[in-house]
């Protein structure tokens, strides 16, 4: 049962890398730049996991108190990653208006095409 | 009939709803799970159904451009204003305890404050984004 | 049983990920970016995190969404095959992988009650919440009180990113 145990544990965690690892992947690869921040998005809401898992405690709930209950999850990553969140949404409403201004300009949301278009002479 | 008389009828039925649930969400942050962030946003959810069933023009009548250049500054500086009275009376900035002949009351009238503050700024900050990204033009 | 729950919330979550990454249709790939969020929101909940799943849920499925598919009605919706091969980021991606794998491994084990992060100060906070501010809302009273600060920057940063929208997108009328 240990061994599960040790499974269960690392299986959130190697998840959650997962994640992070494929917004990362979206990118640096991916040259479209809607496809871009939608991988971003994707990198941030990985990480928001990565910092609410350790703050769950096993038998606790919600941090709202109640005379019922004696064991909360810890509130301050709750706090930090609530600000994180809409933080990120301010972000890419910003990027996405960059990437329509781009798109008026250069014709094309194709980083690869606009790099090709600006090296010629 | 029009093909969208089933979506204008149901959007008019629940938008009433959606707001009132979005009132509920910001006057209970302190005893359950919300705050001034989720009403503010369902607030922007709200308008932008009205928007998309209804057009932007009708939209725009309901909701105008103006009032939100104005309310997306009010909201900051409401948050602001409910530091200033703790500087009148020796504290520090943002400290509610000057906000109530109690202290304990003072912080929850504090804590309501902002929270306004945030709904209108998020709330109004949304549906403005939203507005300029559905009244831009196609090149 | 909530361990269970969560190991088959989060394998779903890395299966729309990766059809994400492969939909090279960009409007699908927004709707599943929605359905990711709706999921992540699931997992905050089994996490005990009620305010977060809500931000989460309201913010990323809805707003989120909204202006992707504003942007997509704004410009063209479909991603061309990359240009140059995807070998180099994929080693990029794997190293970096591999790296915080070996770093979550000193992470204390899920759902223990004695790691650094439960305490210093979170103690405080959930003993005092209900006398000092009368919010049994723990979440709610240190946001906009015991770290109020840190949610005025926040709100400026709101304000700042829809002037930012308003100054770039403002003018040509449809």
């Amino acid at each position: 049962m240990k061994s599960f145990q040790t499974f269960v544990e690392t299986y959130n965690y190697l998840v959650t890398v997962f994640l992070m690892v494929a917004g990362l992947y979206v990118v640096i690869a991916r040259g479209n730049m809607i496809k871009k921040l939608i991988g971003l998005s994707l990198f941030q809401t990985s990480v928001y996991l990565l910092y609410l898992a350790p703050a769950k405690i096993d038998g606790g709930t919600a941090p709202i108190l109640d005379a019922a209950y004696t064991v909360y999850s810890n509130p301050l990553p709750h706090v930090l990653i609530l600000t994180a969140i809409v933080v990120g949404v301010a972000t890419l409403a910003l990027g996405l208006a960059l990437v329509v201004r781009v798109h008026e300009a250069y014709g094309t949301i194709d980083e690869d095409e606009i790099f090709a278009e600006s090296e010629e002479p | 009939m029009r093909l969208d008389v089933l979506l204008r009828i149901g959007a008019k039925l629940v938008l009433p709803f959606i707001l009132l649930f979005a009132l509920y969400v910001h006057f209970h942050g302190e005893y359950g799970p919300g705050g001034g962030f989720q009403a503010g946003v369902i607030i922007a959810a709200a308008v932008i159904l009205y928007a998309i069933v209804f057009g932007m023009a009708a939209a725009e009548r309901a909701v105008p451009v103006r009032w939100l250049e104005r309310m997306i500054p009010a909201g900051v500086l409401i948050y602001l204003s409910a530091g200033v009275p703790a500087l009148f009376t020796g504290r520090r900035f943002l400290d509610y305890s000057a906000l109530g002949a109690d202290a304990a009351v003072g912080h929850a009238r504090g804590i309501l404050w902002i929270e306004t503050g945030v709904l209108i700024t998020v709330a109004s900050t949304m549906i403005a984004i939203f507005y300029a990204f559905a009244g831009r033009g196609r090149s | 049983m909530p361990t269970l729950v969560l190991m088959v919330l989060l394998t779903l979550l890395a299966v729309v990920t990766i059809a994400i990454i492969r939909q090279r249709n960009l409007f699908g790939a927004v709707v599943l970016a929605g359905g990711y969020s709706f999921l992540m929101a699931t997992v905050l909940v089994v996490l005990d995190a009620v305010d977060v799943a809500m931000t989460e849920a309201s913010v990323g499925a809805g707003i989120s969404s909204v202006v992707l598919l504003a942007t997509l009605h704004l410009t063209n919706a479909r991603e061309d095959r990359p240009a140059h091969s995807a070998g180099l980021p994929l080693v990029v991606a794997l190293v970096v992988g591999a790296a915080l794998v070996w770093g979550t491994h000193t992470l204390p084990p899920f759902g223990s009650a004695d790691g650094p992060i439960h305490l210093h100060v979170a103690d405080r906070y959930l003993a005092t919440s209900l006398s000092e501010t009368h919010a049994p809302n723990v979440v709610t009273s240190v946001l906009a009180d015991y770290r109020g600060y840190d949610t005025l920057g926040e709100t400026t940063v709101i304000f700042t990113a829809g002037i930012g929208v308003l100054l770039l997108l403002r003018g040509r009328r449809a």
